[in-house]
């Protein structure tokens, strides 16, 4: 649906691409390994001054290293940079950044105590005649910067208080006190709603017009063909192809990534819906959500669609008992059931799987049994003692049925391999025996294999008889995977769609509040 | 893991052994039964106290309350002795129990309810403790005359060769060993120290959790102040004076890990046998009390080095593998 406008737009785009032919960076043979692993083998990347250059590779593929090496974190083993034709060497982060190249990271890396002006200049401010830091000339340089980035934020604030947009504004003003010439945008829409990646566009565009060369990193096809003039693929460690993105289509670009055409993305079958399971009614909060109410049936995968801050997050959280709701009412299989805590929730059937599974998942340090039985050790003790026998069945039950690859279950979790871990995490959930399970971006930041495989498990549970609700802010997946979708929008429910009656516009006229379900 | 953690416990188990040898060249005699069962003897206390610091600490907590407490239940304990002379030490164990469990409390409810950092809070009742200990006193020392003999005898009686103190250092090792590794609640302990988002998300109440831990460091608290009172046979303000400082080095020696989730009932044990065998052989080997302290402090930097090195080679295997995903 989008396929269709931009690639208008990029007609015109592969026309001046074309024109400029000498790049302002560029990077040849380079190599990395790290024990046991080969990052990178033998890559080249050239940047163009003026020009966007998306880098796009499933996870694994070295995009995170080639971002390292750019930024002098890390050295490469073999290969050569250069900069105008001259070869130049980051032996370090500074050196990166004194030639004038800039990584701006999907979670900002910057000082979240100390006020914006100070976070822009930091390790160059603008000095006195005796070496002090010169505040005044500091606050009026800041002020000047965040406003050629169009950002009305005061530089005397404190970071903390900003949103990520507003965030990322300040890494960009900071881009630019540096007299960045390259700037390395590092998934950096991951995080925003729909108007702050309209404004982040916008400024990329005037950072082109700069005549700034821009690496972009997205796992985003839509925009990738919005704002990108060339394309670099890398598939393990190895480049794949590189050219103007006038020159791909979307499939090809997908074929290239993960080395074999992609058929139907989203395994969706049809599930034969069962018994009412969970019912929720006039739940409010009152300051994140109000009259949220909703029915779901098992074998039912019902999305919630919404923008970021659409206060859907904020909703599960209170269903699963980590907030209280200030008034509603919830129904399991037709029983009044009220949910003050987590355990309360478990107890009830209804288990989250949070965003953020790094931070939020495995606990590392702790085997990969004690990881799992952790929510059901009431089940696995007796008499209030644990009973190791029960926790390994219990583990081997369900780790089998992922197949986990382990040496042993009473391995530390922490020497999984990332997959493995999400395995045991999942398997964790999957022991409590749940009747609703709670999905939160299940798929953000992962690469399409992987989204695949968590849309494959999803049917699974549901085929299961379980109820899925899936919190979702991409499209597709929401399009994909739902029965029924919600969409919130500030806090409220904007609109309710049956499978049948789903369609892009409608759901995001939805959660932008122009008129249809609003 | 495990196997990295026992294999920590073996090498600390290793290095008091040397440490004996060391000494019996010097002084040959240290190593002979009566001598070691009375450094254990006199390790009790330390030991106990280090197994209730090691659940706060697993849970990323710290109790620097704990010798405060310890004075104040010992100073509680010895008054009410001296102004009811009839109260059978039995239950003068368990208000001692009882009341070092509810000035744990106090620390608990201030981090779980007032969501305060914990070495504030308990900075804080550290010197509240140590100020109550003058109101009761006046500043007054209880001594031993003032003490009836089974007060002072407890912890001094003899089951099969051992002191009652020392039987009660088993009991608590046993029972904290049940703890860790058996109850929910030991396992909730290495959860909300290791991981404490994803602990919530388990249906794990956090703050709940580690007041639970305060609370048990506060008991463990109360019980070593009667037998500290007892067994020197004086209370004052200021017994066990910053004490709490060898309680937490004994657990960082044992390879409990200061940032939570990592430690073992061995180690805590093992970590104060070690801070106290350092303590009773240098007097006897003529060593000034000031190597003393030397030796511990290089002890401590010693053991957190070489558990920073361990916990460094697991954050690499991570890292080459978010590398490979990255």
């Amino acid at each position: 649906m989008l396929a269709d406008t931009s690639s208008a737009q990029v007609q015109d785009r592969g026309a001046s691409a074309r024109s400029t032919l000498r790049p302002l960076l560029s990077l040849r043979g380079v190599s990395k390994t790290f024990p046991g692993v080969k990052a990178l083998s033998e890559v080249a990347l050239d940047l163009y001054p003026g020009q966007v250059t998306a880098l796009v590779g499933e996870n694994g593929a070295g995009k995170s290293t080639i971002v390292k090496i750019l930024t002098g974190i890390y050295q490469p083993d073999g290969g050569a940079i250069s900069i105008d034709g001259e070869p130049v060497h980051f032996h370090d982060a500074h050196a990166a950044s004194a030639a004038g190249v800039t990584a701006i990271h999907q979670e900002t890396v910057l000082f979240d105590d100390l006020p914006v002006g100070e976070n822009i200049f930091i390790g160059h401010e603008p000095r006195t005649r005796f070496g002090l830091i010169d505040r005044k000339k500091l606050r009026s340089q800041a002020r000047a910067l965040l406003q050629r980035v169009g950002a009305d934020i005061d530089p005397d604030v404190r970071l903390r208080d900003l949103g990520i947009a507003n965030k990322h504004m300040v890494a960009i003003a900071r881009a630019l006190s540096i007299e960045a010439r390259v700037v390395i945008m590092d998934e950096p829409t991951a995080a925003l709603s729909h108007k702050e990646i309209t404004e982040l566009y916008e400024l990329v565009e005037r950072l082109k017009a700069d005549g700034k060369a821009i690496l972009f990193i997205s796992h985003k096809f839509d925009e990738i063909f919005r704002i990108a003039d060339r394309y670099t693929v890398f598939r393990d460690g190895e480049l794949v192809s590189d050219g103007l993105i006038t020159d791909v289509s979307e499939d090809e670009l997908v074929r290239m990534m993960v080395g074999r055409p992609v058929g139907q993305i989203f395994p969706k079958r049809e599930v034969p819906l069962g018994e009412e399971i969970l019912s929720v009614a006039g739940y409010c909060h009152p300051t994140e959500f109000e009259d949220i109410g909703f029915r779901l049936r098992q074998g039912e995968i019902l999305g919630f669609y919404g923008l970021v801050g659409a206060g859907r997050s904020e909703f599960m959280q209170s269903l699963f008992g980590i907030t209280r709701p200030s008034k509603g009412a919830i129904r399991i299989a037709g029983e009044v059931r009220v949910i003050r805590s987590p355990a309360e929730a478990i107890e009830s059937g209804i288990v989250y799987v949070p965003e953020d599974r790094g931070k939020q998942g495995a606990v590392i340090g702790l085997p990969i049994f004690q990881n799992v039985t952790l929510p059901s050790l009431r089940r696995t003790s007796r008499r209030g003692f644990l009973q190791l026998a029960e926790e390994f069945k219990l583990t081997r039950d369900y780790t089998s049925r992922l197949d986990l690859r382990a040496a042993s279950l009473d391995q530390d979790i922490g020497n999984l391999s990332g997959g493995n871990q999400q395995k045991v995490v999942i398997a964790k959930w999957l022991a409590t025996q749940p009747r609703v399970i709670i999905l939160d971006e299940p798929t953000k930041g992962i690469d399409i294999g992987s989204k695949a495989a968590v849309h494959e498990f999803m049917t699974e549970l549901a085929a299961r008889g379980l109820a899925v609700i899936m919190v979702s802010s991409e499209l597709p997946e929401i399009m994909g995977m739902s029965d029924r979708v919600i969409v919130m929008r500030d806090g409220r429910i904007a609109g309710e769609f049956e499978r049948s009656g789903i369609s892009a516009e409608v759901l995001v006229r939805a959660a932008a509040g122009l008129g249809a379900g609003a | 893991m495990i196997q990295l953690l026992k294999s920590r416990e073996a090498i600390l188990a290793a290095a008091i052994l040397v440490l004996i040898g060391l000494i019996s060249t010097r002084y040959s005699d240290f190593a002979a039964p009566s001598n070691l069962i009375n450094v254990f003897n006199d390790t009790s206390i330390l030991i106990m106290l280090a197994l209730g610091q090691m659940v706060v600490i697993v849970s990323r907590c710290i109790d620097l309350s704990v010798a405060s407490n310890l004075a104040l239940t010992g100073m509680v304990v010895a008054t009410l002795n001296m102004m009811a002379p009839g109260v059978p030490v039995p239950v003068l164990l368990l208000i001692a129990v009882a009341f070092g469990a509810m000035l744990g409390a106090i620390n608990g409810v201030l981090v779980w309810k007032l969501d305060l950092p914990p070495i504030v809070v308990t900075l804080g009742t550290l010197t509240i403790f140590r100020g109550l200990i003058f109101l009761i006193s006046n500043g007054e020392w209880i001594n031993a005359h003032e003490m009836t003999a089974g007060f002072k005898a407890f912890p001094r009686y003899d089951v099969f060769g051992l002191s009652l103190l020392s039987w009660l250092a088993i009991a608590t090792i046993a029972a904290f060993f049940v703890l860790v590794t058996r109850t929910p609640l030991g396992r909730a302990f290495f959860a909300v120290g290791g991981n404490p988002h994803a602990a919530v998300y388990t249906g794990i109440d956090v703050g709940y959790t580690r007041c639970l831990a305060f609370i048990i460091s506060g008991a463990v608290a109360g019980l070593c102040g009667y037998l500290w009172v007892a067994r020197y046979a004086v209370a004052y303000v200021d017994i066990a004076g910053g004490f709490e400082l060898e309680v937490v080095a004994a657990c960082v020696i044992g390879g409990i890990s200061i940032a939570g989730g990592i430690g073992s009932v061995g180690g805590a044990v093992l970590g104060a046998l070690f801070l106290g065998i350092v303590k009773n052989a240098l007097p006897v080997v003529d060593i000034s009390p000031f190597w003393q302290l030397a030796i511990s402090g290089a002890a401590i930097i010693i053991a957190v080095a070489f558990n920073a090195r361990s916990e460094r080679k697991k954050g690499r295997i991570i890292l080459k593998q978010a590398e490979r995903l990255a």
